[in-house]
């Protein structure tokens, strides 16, 4: 008999939280002692270390937890943009283009406006400007979905090619000197348009704002009645328009608010940490926070530990790197082996492996524990 | 479950366990009285460029016996602040940066940090910024450049005498990076050292927008030798100018270091800086409580421009004699590189230029750089990068995108 046959794939009851994060410690330690065999098969080092590395790429310094913190809170607040949109059923991939209009946006206030009207107008009015290049990215494919039912995920992605290339095309507008590609850093001497610092601190403000766009879009998908209007589209359209919701209005309306939050990241990234302007600012994190949103089950909450780990492998991955004068692609590799198992384990959370002999007990509701 | 819960316990522990470990192993390395430098690269040892920086560093380092940190893959933003703060807060006296897009994050930094002293090669900004601890570094590579030049004049002369191309064609195709004065100043070095011995040579020249991108910088050098060029050169950090010559035979003269390794049968010779008398100077100069130059130009007589070892089979006749023929007039003062007799500019010759020393957003000209009939490129008195950004005549610009 093919043993295969005896196999069986079921799908669990809910789990209980205790114990769906029971699988998830499994499935991490699982990773990092294969993670472990990898790197003394290839490079002969110590694993221990390699993973002491690890840890102190990201919490290894007051500084490092502050940066560790601020790049969460970016992704974070990313991640949380694109939620509504995904939850709606709209993949929204163009994270990275909003981010990088609204980015654009609060650079152009910053070099035409800083220094001529006062620095709290320009803030404001880079504030503005951010949020409403980032919905306004996110309109457009918003729009066409709405009116003409286009695709959005190829759409989305598409944007995200073309605020790529504005960007490029105003940092040879703006770059100093003539030919460099490098707009370098914006009002270095006056410090106009910069974001203030809360408490003295760089790195507070991101993270403030992080948290506060966090409560506040678990508010707005749990409580509010738009909240419920995007679910109910996200289920099932004609659901929606039976009821008599216009699917339209919920789309372009969750798209704006998708974007708009979009915006406020690259307000932060230009306004408080960079102050510049590059093509690679975001760093692809519009596209990490796909994952980060994915992982989190499109849960506010738990989008808080899933960019932390998302950010914490990145930099922990960096520091290996560093330290022991490896490649950033055997970092990378690490990096991949453990998102492997964290996403595969997921797996095993919804379903559960059964063992043919067994199906009696569970055809009976009886699970075997 | 409690099992479950054990085993997460147990595991946070080890990992604790493990924080606490390497953290004190760090703070125990840091020696009593002793300098210690940190390094800021743009990319690792793949790339040339920064392939030569390392060496240099280790090389100046392991002679003066000070403890080194080197960290790769910084990018040009505010990383490299982060980067260059984290390197103060490890004990670091001297911190450097490699690539030009790193200077206003490194001044930033300068400027919380006072007592580390902080040098970035290539920038501009040092001899304007007044920061006492802020310092500027680059070498006159344009004489080294010029030299590689020659040894393609003489490859340029032996292709026209072997009856492989007429005079007409000695045509030179260069890849560059970005279109501001440090690649202008190198190319157009280059081509004034070929055109010194190949008097028709002429020169085609194309931009990647990148300092590293190894397919854009194959994918040009293909274009130029499709194009009719019949030697290549670049400014440019990848093998991937070097690879297309070697693919299509064409003959290639490298920067940052020998690519003899990659291209056996058409390297001829490659120019580089050699980083390591820089950072000794400054780590000599920290030890002994002396400022740091605030704007330091290697010559060829520190030892910081120097040429590889020519080919094996590709150059010329003669090629290492002429080199060193050329080198001893440079060092002489009989000939300069930017002598304003050999070339023209829209058919004039170059009388009166004002540079833009001083970086600023004007991009307005404020510093008269003809000296005594000669462009007085990284001079005393102006700065140590280059501002050469003459376009003469004689090369040709195909795309000016970047």
């Amino acid at each position: 008999m093919n043993p295969f046959k005896s196999f069986h794939i079921v799908k669990r009851d809910v789990l209980p939280w205790y114990k769906a994060w029971g699988v998830r410690a499994i499935a991490i330690i699982i990773a990092l002692i294969i993670c472990g065999i990898v790197t003394t098969i290839t490079t002969g080092l110590n694993p221990i270390s390699v993973y002491g590395a690890f840890f102190q790429g990201a919490f290894g310094s007051a500084r490092k937890i502050w940066i560790t913190l601020q790049n969460m809170s970016i992704l974070l607040i990313i991640a949380l943009a694109l939620t509504p949109a995904f939850k709606m059923r709209f993949w929204n991939i163009g994270g990275e283009g909003q981010v990088l209009a609204g980015a654009l946006a609060t650079a152009a206030c910053m070099i035409c406006l800083g220094g001529k009207l006062p620095n709290v107008v320009v803030i404001l009015i880079m504030t503005v400007a951010s949020v409403a290049a980032g919905a306004a990215w996110a309109f457009i494919p918003a729009f066409f979905k709405a009116k003409f039912n286009t695709n959005e995920t190829l759409s989305t992605l598409m944007m995200n090619y073309i605020a790529t290339q504005l960007v490029a095309f105003f940092t040879v507008v703006w770059e100093v000197p003539k030919g460099s590609f490098t707009v370098g850093i914006i009002n270095q001497s006056t410090n106009a348009g910069w974001l203030p610092q809360i408490f003295g601190s760089k790195y507070l403000l991101s993270i403030i704002v992080a948290l506060a766009i966090t409560a506040a879009m678990f508010v707005y998908l749990k409580y509010s009645k738009q909240g419920y209007e995007i679910s109910v589209v996200g289920e099932s359209e004609r659901t929606a328009k039976y009821v008599g919701m216009k699917t339209e209005k919920v789309i372009i309306r969750t798209m704006l608010l998708s974007g708009a939050v979009c915006g406020v990241a690259g307000l932060l990234l230009v306004g408080s940490i960079n102050h510049t302007i590059t093509t690679t600012i975001n760093n692809g994190q519009g596209f990490t926070a796909v994952m980060v949103s994915w992982l989190a089950k499109f849960n506010p909450i738990t989008m808080i530990f899933t960019s932390l780990l998302i950010i914490f492998l990145e930099r922990g991955a960096g520091e290996i790197s560093m330290n022991f004068g490896l490649n950033q692609s055997f970092a990378d590799i690490l990096t991949g082996i453990i998102l492997f198992f964290i996403i595969g384990c997921e797996f095993f959370i919804t379903y559960k492996v059964a063992v043919h002999k067994k199906k009696e007990k569970i055809a009976n509701g009886k699970e075997e524990k | 479950m409690k099992k479950l819960i054990s085993v997460i316990i147990a595991c946070l522990m080890a990992f604790s366990l493990l924080a606490c470990d390497s953290a004190s192993a760090n703070n125990g390395t840091k020696a009593e009285g002793k300098v210690k430098v940190g390094f800021i690269f743009l990319h690792d040892e793949n790339s040339t460029y920064d392939l030569n920086f390392i060496n240099g560093a280790k090389d100046a380092c392991s002679k003066l016996g000070v403890e080194y940190v080197l960290k790769t893959n910084i990018p040009e933003g505010q990383e490299c602040y982060e980067a260059a703060c984290e390197l103060a807060d490890a004990g670091c006296d001297i911190v450097f940066a490699d690539s030009f897009g790193h200077e206003d994050y490194l001044i930033e930094a300068a400027k919380e940090y006072k007592d580390v002293q902080f040098c970035h090669a290539t920038g501009t900004k040092a001899h304007t910024e007044n920061l006492p601890n802020y310092h500027n570094a680059f070498a006159s590579i344009y004489e080294g450049r010029y030299l590689a030049g020659v040894a393609a004049g003489l490859k340029l002369n032996e292709m026209i005498a072997n009856g492989e191309i007429t005079e007409d064609q000695a045509k030179i195709g260069y890849v560059g990076a970005y279109t501001y004065a440090e690649v202008i100043s190198g190319y157009t070095s280059f081509f004034l050292g070929a055109r010194s011995i190949c008097p028709s040579a002429t020169m085609e020249v194309t931009f990647t927008g990148s300092w590293y991108d190894e397919t854009a910088e194959k994918e040009g050098a293909t274009k130029l030798i499709n194009n009719g060029c019949v030697l290549i050169s670049q400014h440019a950090d990848s093998m991937g100018a070097p690879t297309a010559c070697e693919n299509a035979g064409v003959p290639n003269i490298s920067y940052n270091g020998s690519t003899e390794s990659v291209a056996p049968n058409t390297f001829i010779v490659s120019s580089r800086i050699n980083w390591a008398p820089y950072f000794e100077e400054i780590i000599k100069d920290v030890q002994e409580g002396k400022a740091i130059p605030v704007d330091y130009t290697g010559t060829m007589e520190t030892g910081s421009v120097v040429l590889t070892e020519v080919g094996k089979l590709a150059p010329a006749a003669g090629t290492q004699a002429e080199i060193d023929k050329v080198k001893a007039e440079l060092q002489a003062g009989t000939r300069k590189v930017f002598d304003t007799t050999t070339f023209t500019v829209g058919g004039q010759a170059v009388t009166s230029y004002m540079a833009d020393v001083d970086s600023d957003a004007a991009y307005e000209g404020d510093h008269e750089v003809i000296v005594n009939g000669a462009f007085a490129e990284s001079a005393d008195g102006f700065r140590s990068a280059p501002y050469f950004d003459l376009r003469i005549d004689g090369i040709t610009l195909l795309d000016e995108q970047y």
